[in-house]
Order: structure tokens, then C-alpha cells, then sequence
């Protein structure tokens, strides 16, 4: 029996729904604006090139007896002379500017540790987080002593990658009021290769009352939109509008009807994530309302039917209107 | 008396010619958490493969600056073997094996672009018939090419024997235990480059040399093989994204 089953779930397919989801691969195959079959590169594949002498030789190459081999398999890119190959699955990159999600693994002195998915752990200096409180200043010993009240170990946050060294390592920071930590929410991972990078990374959903932070590496949080939590006059009055609001690790009481979203936006995202489809909000919203107006339960959305349906849609989405990402 | 590894119409004891490879089969991705993940089978040999990486170096200790920290653990299930039997992790038999696997995969990957990280690979075997040591190095090859870890070259490994005066390709359980020699080889095929050579028995110099070719075409086949699979899922995972420009 052939497996077609996909990457981070498995599903029980019955024969029919096997060859709808074979059939449905094979449209997405042929689907206009595709990739040329000559981009594809295996590993130690040669890739062509006019001169040999001029070209740039970028990540995922290598120069064996005067020849340009490829070191990954994935697709080749050329920008002008440089030639790179960009591998498929990989751990995320770290870019100046990206919106991540990240979790505390480690409180050092004057720093967290962070993972994001990098090929380390990043660093989130304490000189560049906003204390609460907002004041701008020197971080005294007094600071460095009650890191932990800010950020703890295990602790989810949202961050932007400051800078990314020549050495490897990568900082964060999360100097602007809509970075910080994460609270009563959800957070799925999934491949970094299906995050479309855009000029917006956190979304407002108004009409299911939740907010949604995509980060470049590949963990989205979803959580209950600030202003539907039933808002507590005591805390915005200390906090005011001038700083950070108080970390506070204790989640509030979210109504049943933003669980259900949130869950069933998650859901929505693991079976794209599961069919390797692109995560954006456009495509994880079309989802979410084909689950609703299919009347399909948040549970069943991880079933099969609901996954060969999507991958349909998709392929049918895809080959009609001569769609271009 | 000896058993009859090869009938009179030169056919061995599963059917093969001498110079036949077993039936291949590769899936990957088949480990959600892993960043790559394959089985790999070789008749009725099975093994699965999980890399995790490259990652923070979990003992600090232990990181290089230069390079990577690869690390490899080999195991097998209880119900791997004919005879159900526990085996304690850490046995010498799977210590060594998991060394000479993590050799010969440190030679493929190119550890000085990854520095201060660490590449964790576990293999298990699910079902053993001979050929163990070879479609664990071929399951981890095809893993780490998965997980987008640059390598100089897909490793590819195939065990030869030499009994009753034959050479013989792709040993199964029952040759395995033959008595005879068993000779392991891990290749690079496109840099031509041997990573692993093992052997535990005697063999005349000559006979050594036919056995020898004889593993690295098979080697050269199985590379062939593992390549399609990493080809197709390739354009599997780009077709189903789509071109984005980035």
C-alpha cells in the first residue's frame, strides 16, 4: 500500500480518498506558474552555469574539480551572478526584521536565551527589552536581578530579530509595545518554508475576536484579541498608555465561543501545515470558513475527508484562475 | 554438512542472483517533530531514521567552535530479531555500530558551516534480515538530506559476501550467519570516496578485490535509488507550496 499520508499528521485515507488526494498532488503539479523542472537540484547534482569564472558561489554550493555541485536538495536560485540553492525543509534562518515567536529556554545574566527554531538558541539581551513602567535607563543589578519577573523559563514571547552576526548568533529584542510576552493563546509549530513573508505578521481577526502572530519561524500564536477580554481597570491604570503592560503570567477566563475559534483557527493551520501548503492569513481564514460553512466539527478537521477537501479546493483554486502567488 | 547458499541454477536461497540488490523502499518525513526523518527498507530489512538539528549543543562542554557536533544512536526493537529478546541500550554491539554510523556520516556533512550546534541522529531498527549496519547509514543519509543539512555527497551503503565461491551482493540473515566474509562499504558515489570499509573474516586478496567491486556497485545503485526519493519529495513539497518570491 502506497503512503500518502502527510508530514505531521497521519491520517487513515480509504482507497477513494487516496486517489482524490493523488489526483489533487497531480493538478498542483501542472498548476500554472509552477516551478521549471530544471530548477530542482539533488544533492551533488551539478548546476549549470554559462562561466564558471564570474559566478558567485552562494549557500548550498560547492566547487569539486572546477565543477558548481549542489550540497542540498532543493530549488536552484539565481540572482544575477550569485547562484545559491535554497533547501526545501530546513530549520529557520534568522533575517534583520523578522517577526518571531520564540521560547525562553534559559536566564543567563543579562540575557535570555531563546529558541526560535534557529540552528541555536538567540539571545534577547536585557538591554533590549522595555521594562515595565516604560521609562527609558541604565539596566541596574537591581534589573538584572528580577529577570525573572519579566520573562521566565518556558516563557512564550514575541520578538524581532535585531541583528544576525557574522559569527552566527542572532539577537532579539522586543523594544515596542507589541512585542512581549504571550498569554492566553495556543501556539502551533510548522515548517518555516510555508510562512509567506509579508509586511504584516500580526493579524487581527475582528470577526472571531483573536489575534494571530505568524513569526517568520514558523510557530504561530493565536490567542484571544486583547480587547474582548473582559479589561481590568486596575492594571491600565497603573500601566497607563505610557509603558509595557505588566507581564502577568495568569491567563484570563476566555469565553467558549474565542476557544472554539482559536482552536479551530489551529486546526486550520496544521492541515495546511499537514498538505504543505502556503500559511498566510488569506489561506488559513479560507480554510477556517470552509470548516464552518461545511458544518465540519474543530475535531474532524484533522480527519482525512476534511484534508483531501482542502487539498481539492486548492488544487481547483490554483489551476482555474491562472493564480500567481 | 554446509548449507547450499546458491542452487544449481545459480539462483540464492530468496531467489536473487548473486550480483542482485534487494527490493528498495524509502518514505520520508515520516517523523512529524523530527527536522528530517526516513525509513528505508532493503527486502526485509527495515530501519527508521530521525535527525534533530542543528540545535543548541546540549552540553556545553562539549561544543565546537569550529564545527558541528554529531552525535548518533543506533538501536534495535525487541521485536526486530526472530527471537524476542531485550537488549540493554549500550551494548557493544550498538555502540559500534552507532559509531561507525556517525563516521561515516561526518564525513558527508560539511560541519564547518555549522559551528557551535549539534545534529542528533537516531536510528532503530524495526525489522532485521541482514544488512542492518548499511540501510541504517542509508536511512540516516536520506534523513539528514531531509532535515536541509548541507552534505557533500549522499551517502550510500551496501554490504557483500563471498560464499561458496561466489560473490555475493546484499547479504541476507540466513548468508549473513553463513560464516562466511561480510564486507560493509559506505560510499560516496559522485566524489568516488569510500567512508566506511568493514570486514570480519578472512579473505584472500584476489577474491577480496571481486567482493569489494562488487559491494560498490551496489552501493552506486542504491545512491541511484535514494536520489529519485529525495528528487520526488522535492518537488513534491515545491509543487504543493507553489513559486513564492520571497
Amino acid at each position: 500500500m502506497e503512503d500518502v499520508s502527510s508530514r505531521g499528521l497521519h491520517f487513515q485515507l480509504s482507497d477513494s480518498q487516496r486517489n482524490r488526494l493523488r489526483k489533487s498532488r497531480e493538478l498542483l503539479r501542472e498548476a500554472p506558474g509552477n516551478y521549471h523542472p530544471s530548477a530542482f537540484v539533488n544533492i551533488a547534482d551539478p548546476i549549470h552555469v554559462e562561466n564558471e569564472a564570474t559566478v558567485l558561489k552562494g549557500h548550498g554550493t560547492q566547487v569539486l574539480d572546477g565543477q558548481l555541485l549542489a550540497t542540498l536538495s532543493g530549488v536552484v536560485e539565481r540572482v544575477d551572478q550569485l547562484v545559491t540553492v535554497k533547501p526545501l525543509r530546513c530549520r529557520y534562518n534568522a533575517e534583520t526584521g523578522d517577526v518571531v515567536v520564540g521560547r525562553i529556554t534559559e536566564v543567563g545574566t543579562k540575557r535570555w536565551k531563546v529558541d526560535i527554531n534557529f540552528r541555536q538558541d538567540v539571545h534577547l539581551m536585557l538591554s533590549a527589552v522595555n521594562l515595565p513602567g516604560g521609562i527609558q535607563r541604565r539596566r541596574t543589578v537591581i534589573d538584572e536581578l528580577n529577570m525573572r519577573s519579566l520573562f521566565e523559563e518556558n516563557d512564550l514571547i514575541s520578538a524581532e530579530v535585531q541583528s544576525v552576526h557574522s559569527d552566527g548568533s542572532v539577537h532579539l529584542h522586543t523594544r515596542s509595545l507589541k512585542y512581549g510576552k504571550l498569554t492566553n493563546g495556543q501556539l502551533v509549530k510548522v515548517p518555516p518554508y510555508l510562512v509567506k513573508r509579508l509586511k504584516q505578521h500580526f493579524h487581527n481577526l475582528k470577526s472571531c475576536a483573536v489575534d494571530m502572530i505568524i513569526g517568520c519561524n514558523g510557530y504561530i500564536w493565536i490567542c484571544a484579541a486583547v480587547d474582548s477580554l473582559p479589561s481590568n481597570p486596575e492594571i491600565e491604570k497603573i500601566t497607563g498608555d505610557s509603558g509595557a503592560p505588566e507581564m502577568d503570567s495568569c491567563n484570563e477566563s476566555i469565553s467558549l465561543k474565542v476557544r472554539e475559534n482559536i482552536c479551530r483557527l489551529a486546526n486550520s493551520i496544521r492541515v495546511l501545515s499537514a498538505l504543505g501548503f502556503l500559511i498566510y492569513p488569506d489561506t488559513i481564514i479560507d480554510t477556517f470558513d470552509a470548516s464552518i460553512s461545511k458544518g465540519v466539527a474543530i475535531k474532524d478537521m484533522l480527519g482525512a475527508e476534511f484534508l483531501v477537501m482542502i487539498a481539492e479546493r486548492e488544487a481547483s483554486r490554483r489551476t482555474k484562475n491562472n493564480y500567481m502567488l | 554438512m554446509a548449507l547450499e547458499f546458491i542452487s544449481p541454477e545459480g539462483l540464492r536461497l530468496d531467489g536473487r542472483r548473486p550480483a542482485e540488490i534487494r527490493q528498495l523502499r524509502a518514505n520520508l518525513g515520516v517523523i512529524d517533530k523530527a527536522d528530517g526523518s526516513a525509513t528505508f527498507e532493503m527486502g526485509n530489512t527495515k530501519v527508521i531514521a530521525a535527525v534533530y538539528g542543528p540545535h543548541e549543543v546540549q552540553n556545553r562542554s562539549q561544543q565546537l567552535l569550529d564545527q558541528a557536533l554529531v552525535k548518533c544512536e543506533y538501536s534495535m526493537a525487541n521485536f526486530s530479531t526472530g527471537d524476542r529478546r531485550r537488549k540493554q541500550k549500550g551494548d557493544r554491539r550498538s555502540v559500534e555500530i552507532s559509531l561507525v554510523i556517525r563516521q561515516s556520516m561526518e564525513a558527508a556533512i560539511m560541519t564547518h558551516l555549522l559551528p557551535r550546534t549539534q545534529i542528533d541522529i537516531f536510528v532503530h531498527v524495526l525489522q532485521a534480515d541482514g544488512g542492518t549496519r548499511s540501510a541504517c547509514i542509508n536511512a540516516a543519509s536520506l534523513a539528514l538530506a531531509d532535515a536541509g543539512i548541507p552534505m557533500r555527497d549522499i551517502v550510500a551503503s551496501c554490504a557483500s559476501g563471498y560464499l561458496n565461491n561466489t560473490p555475493l551482493l546484499d547479504l541476507n540473515y540466513l548468508e549473513d550467519s553463513g560464516g562466511g566474509p561480510d564486507v560493509t562499504i559506505a560510499l560516496l558515489p559522485k566524489l568516488d570516496k569510500i567512508t566506511l570499509l568493514q570486514m570480519d573474516a578472512k579473505l584472500p586478496l584476489e577474491m577480496f578485490e571481486k567482493v569489494f567491486e562488487l559491494g560498490n556497485k551496489g552501493c552506486v545503485a542504491i545512491a541511484n535509488y535514494m536520489r529519485n526519493v529525495l528528487l520526488e519529495n522535492t518537488k513534491d513539497l515545491a509543487f504543493a507550496r507553489g513559486v513564492v518570491k520571497v
